[in-house]
C-alpha cells in the first residue's frame, strides 16, 4: 500500500494516479465544499464573511463536545476493535446526572457566581464519575464475555444496550423534550473580535476540553498504564505475555472514555438547555463521524475530526436547514468510508483497508 | 455419496414441515372472529415473518449485519403511498392514472397500480436501493458495514420526515412527512373481491401467508445454491473466500439486493396493510426490531428465524402490554409499553451473550461460534492476517 501511495511514480497509470489522489485529497475537497459554497454565497450577498465566521466559532465550541465524545470511541476501538455503540447514550445519561445534580446542589439561576462555580466543578466530577462507571459496567456485561466471539457479535450487544439505555433514560425524565435552566447565560456575549463575537458557552466548552484533551494525552504517552494500553492496542498477546493484565488495562481504557462523555455531557447540558432521551443517540453517531473523519484509533484525530464535524453541523444548521443536518453528517460519514476509510489522520488498517 | 443423501433428505424433510407448517396456518383464521386483535397481530407477525427472512439472508447468510433494514421497509411502503393513493392529485388535469386499477377508489385522482405490480415495482426498487447502499461498503468489514447501513437509514428517515419540504414543481412533494399518505387502495386480486380491512382481516393473512410460503422458499433454494454457499464463505472467512475464486463484488451485492428486495415487499404489504404510510413508522428502532428477531431465533437458520419473528412479534404485542399493571402494584408509574424497545435490547444482550447461536441454531453457524469460544483462555483475539 505504500508504494502505491506515490502519485508521481514513474509508469503509473492513468485510473491508477486518480485513484491514488482521489484516495488522498477527495475527503479533503470534500470538506471544504460547504465552507466555500456558503462563504462565497455569503460574500456575494452581504460583501463580509462574518456571519461564516460566527458559525465556524460556534462550530468549534460545539466541536469540543463531539471531540470529548468521540475521544471515548476512538479510544475503545483503539485497543479491541469494537464501536462502542452504546457510547453515545452513556453520554445522554451524563447529561441527566448533571441536571438531576442541579437540583440537589440548588443550582438555579438565581446562585452567585462562587456557589455556581463550585457547583459546576461538583457536577463535572460526578457526572463524569457516573459515566466511567457505566462504561466500566457495559464493558464488564455486555463485551468481555465476547471477546473470543465474532466480532459482529460485541456491536450488537452494544446496539442492545444502547437501548437499554435510552430507556433508561425515558424512565427518568420521560419520553419528551425538557428545558434545563440556562446557569451560565450560554449565549451572552463575553466579547467579540473581528465580528466573531465569543459567547460564555464557548469559553466554558474550551476552558474543560483542552485541559482534559491535553491530560489525557500526557496520560496515555507518560504513565505507565497508559504504555499498557498502547502495548494492549498494539498487540494484546504480547502484551499479557509481558505480565500487563489484558482485562484491567480494557477496563481501564473503558474508563478513561466515560471519564470524557462525562465531561461532554455536562457542557451539552449547560450549552444545549433542551436535553431528551434520544440526543445522546443522535451525539453518539455525530461523535463516530468524527472519531472516523480523524481516523479511528488516533486520538489527535478524534479531536481534529470533532471540531470539524462540529463546523460542518453548524454551516448545515445555519444555512441549509436543521432539519437536513443529521442526513448531511451521515452522508459525510457515507463519503468518509468512500474516499478515506482510514480517515485523515489514520492509518490503513485491516478493518478498513 | 452418504453426505449427498443426507442433504436431499434434509430437503425433504424442511419441505413436509413447510407444508404442514403452512398447512396448519392457513386453518387458523378459521378458529379467530374475522376482526379479532389475534388476526390483526397475526397479519403483522406475519409480514415481519418476511422482513426477517430478508433481513437473515444480509446479516445470517453473507454475515453483513444491516442496520438499516428499515430503509427497505420505507421505500416499500412509500411505492405504494406513491402509486396507491391519491398523493399525486395533481398529475394527468386531476383526473389520475390508471393502472389495472382496483374498482374501489378513494378517489380517482393519483396514480392507482393494482398491487401485485406494486409489490414488483417494491422488490425491484428495493433491490436497487439495496445494491446502492452495498456499494459503499464493498471496501469496508465488519462493524464499519454496520454504521454505514446505519447511516443510510437514518438519511432515508430524515427524507421520509421533512420530505414535505422537498417540491417537485408547484403541486409535487416527495412524501407527505408525519402527516401520513392515506388512505391507500386496498389489495384486489384477479377473481377476487378487493380486501376490505373493516370487513374482515382473513384475506390479508392468507395473503401475508402466501408470501410467507415464497420467501420460505426463496430463502431455502438460496441457501443451498451456489449463491447462497458463497454468502456462507463470505461469512465465514472472507480472504478464504475470495482466494478459492468467490466474486465478493457481485455476491455481497447479491445479498443486499435480495434481502432488500423482500424486505421491500414486505414494506409494501404493510404500507396496505396500515392503510397508511406515516414517516414515524420508519426509525431506527424497527430496524433494530427486526434484527432483535433473526438473533433470538438463530442467526442464519430459517426456521429459528421463523420462529424467532413471531415469538417477538406476539412478545410486542401481547407480552409486554400484558406487563403493564406490574409497576402499579409496586408503587411505580410507567408504562412497559413505552420500554418494549428496551425489553428488545435487553433480550438482544441477553441471547447474544448467554445463547449466540440463537433459540434454534442451525448446525454450521454453531460450529463458527463454538471454534471460537473453544478455543480456550489463550486466544483472546481473533488472529490476524
Amino acid at each position: 500500500m505504500e508504494a502505491a501511495s506515490v502519485s508521481t511514480r514513474p509508469g503509473a497509470t492513468l485510473t491508477e494516479s486518480i485513484r491514488d489522489f482521489l484516495s488522498r485529497y477527495a475527503l479533503i475537497i470534500v470538506l471544504l465544499v460547504l465552507p466555500i459554497a456558503f462563504g462565497i454565497k455569503d460574500l456575494s450577498e452581504e460583501g463580509d464573511l462574518s456571519r461564516l465566521a460566527n458559525n465556524l466559532m460556534d462550530g468549534l465550541s460545539n466541536g469540543a463536545i463531539w471531540a470529548l465524545i468521540a475521544l471515548g470511541y476512538t479510544l475503545v476501538y483503539g485497543i479491541i476493535e469494537v464501536i462502542n455503540f452504546a457510547h453515545g447514550d452513556n453520554f445522554m445519561i451524563g447529561t441527566f446526572v448533571s441536571f438531576t445534580l442541579y437540583g440537589t446542589l440548588g443550582l438555579g439561576l438565581g446562585a452567585g457566581t462562587p456557589a455556581l462555580v463550585l457547583g459546576l466543578v461538583a457536577c463535572l466530577v460526578v457526572s463524569m464519575a457516573a459515566c466511567a462507571t457505566t462504561n466500566v459496567m457495559i464493558e464488564r456485561v455486555a463485551y468481555r464475555p465476547l471477546r473470543n466471539a465474532p466480532k459482529l457479535a460485541p456491536l450488537i450487544t452494544a446496539v442492545g444496550f444502547s437501548f437499554i439505555l435510552q430507556n433508561v433514560g425515558i424512565l427518568w425524565f420521560g419520553s419528551s423534550q425538557f428545558s434545563v435552566p440556562d446557569l451560565i447565560h450560554s449565549q451572552h456575549v463575553l466579547f467579540s473580535v473581528a465580528g466573531v463575537s465569543i459567547h460564555n458557552s464557548d469559553v466554558l466548552a474550551v476552558a474543560v476540553t483542552v485541559p482534559l484533551v491535553l491530560l489525557l494525552t500526557q496520560f496515555i504517552t507518560r504513565s505507565r498504564i497508559g504504555k499498557a494500553m498502547r502495548a494492549t492496542a498494539q498487540d494484546p498477546e504480547a502484551a499479557r505475555l509481558m505480565g500487563i493484565n489484558v482485562d484491567t488495562t480494557i477496563s481501564f481504557t473503558f474508563l478513561l472514555g466515560g471519564l470524557m462523555a462525562g465531561a461532554a455531557s455536562l457542557i451539552y447540558a449547560l450549552y444545549q438547555t433542551t436535553l431528551w432521551y434520544f440526543s445522546g443517540f443522535q451525539a453518539g453517531l455525530i461523535a463516530f463521524t468524527a472519531a472516523v473523519m480523524g481516523g479511528i484509533g488516533n486520538l489527535q484525530g478524534a479531536v481534529l475530526g470533532g471540531l470539524i464535524i462540529g463546523c460542518i453541523q453548524q454551516i448545515a444548521d445555519n444555512k441549509i436547514g436543521a432539519q437536513w443536518t443529521a442526513a448531511v453528517v451521515f452522508a459525510y460519514l457515507i463519503m468518509i468510508m468512500v474516499f478515506r476509510p482510514q480517515g485523515l489522520l489514520g492509518e490503513e488498517t485491516r478493518e478498513a483497508g | 455419496m452418504r453426505r449427498l443423501r443426507a442433504v436431499r433428505q434434509s430437503r425433504r424433510a424442511n419441505l413436509i414441515l413447510a407444508v404442514v407448517a403452512i398447512g396448519l396456518a392457513a386453518l387458523v383464521p378459521f378458529f379467530f372472529a374475522p376482526l379479532s386483535t389475534f388476526m390483526n397481530n397475526a397479519v403483522l407477525a406475519l409480514a415481519y415473518v418476511v422482513m426477517a427472512l430478508g433481513l437473515n439472508i444480509v446479516v445470517g447468510f453473507a454475515g453483513l449485519l444491516d442496520l438499516g433494514y428499515v430503509a427497505f421497509y420505507a421505500f416499500g411502503s412509500y411505492t405504494v403511498g406513491w402509486l396507491a393513493s391519491d398523493f399525486f392529485a395533481y398529475i394527468n388535469g386531476g383526473k389520475g392514472v390508471h393502472v389495472i386499477a382496483p374498482q374501489l377508489l378513494s378517489s380517482p385522482a393519483g396514480i392507482h397500480v393494482n398491487f401485485l405490480l406494486i409489490v414488483v415495482v417494491a422488490i425491484v426498487l428495493c433491490a436497487v436501493v439495496g445494491a446502492l447502499i452495498g456499494l459503499p461498503t464493498l471496501r469496508l468489514r465488519g462493524d464499519y458495514i454496520a454504521i454505514v447501513t446505519l447511516a443510510f437509514g437514518e438519511i432515508i428517515r430524515v427524507f421520509a420526515f421533512f420530505g414535505d419540504d422537498i417540491r417537485f414543481g408547484k403541486h409535487y412533494l416527495l412524501t407527505n412527512g408525519r402527516q401520513a399518505i392515506s388512505p391507500v387502495d386496498q389489495i384486489e386480486l384477479p377473481l377476487l373481491h378487493q380486501f376490505d380491512s373493516a370487513f374482515s382481516l382473513r384475506p390479508y393473512y392468507w395473503f401475508a401467508l402466501a408470501m410467507v410460503a415464497l420467501v420460505l422458499f426463496v430463502n431455502f433454494r438460496l441457501r443451498d445454491s451456489r449463491l447462497g454457499r458463497a454468502w456462507i464463505a463470505i461469512r465465514e472467512d472472507e480472504v478464504a473466500a475470495a482466494s478459492m475464486g468467490v466474486p465478493l463484488v457481485k455476491t455481497k451485492l447479491l445479498a443486499y439486493a435480495t434481502g432488500g428486495a423482500l424486505g421491500g415487499m414486505a414494506g409494501a404489504f404493510l404500507g396496505v396493510y396500515y392503510n397508511s404510510v406515516n414517516a414515524n413508522q420508519f426509525q431506527f428502532g424497527f430496524s433494530i426490531f427486526i434484527l432483535g428477531m433473526i438473533i433470538l431465533g438463530g442467526l442464519g437458520s430459517i426456521w429459528g428465524v421463523v420462529i424467532g419473528a413471531v415469538a417477538l412479534s406476539f412478545i410486542n404485542t401481547y407480552l409486554i402490554p400484558s406487563l403493564n399493571d406490574i409497576p402499579e402494584k409496586f408503587g411505580l408509574d410507567f408504562d412497559f409499553t413505552t420500554l418494549s424497545f428496551g425489553i428488545f435490547g435487553f433480550l438482544i444482550v441477553l441471547m447474544m451473550v448467554l445463547r449466540p447461536e440463537g433459540l434454534l441454531p442451525e448446525r454450521r453457524r454453531r460450529l463458527e461460534l463454538t471454534e471460537g469460544m473453544g478455543a480456550g483462555d489463550e486466544q483472546l483475539f481473533e488472529v490476524r492476517a
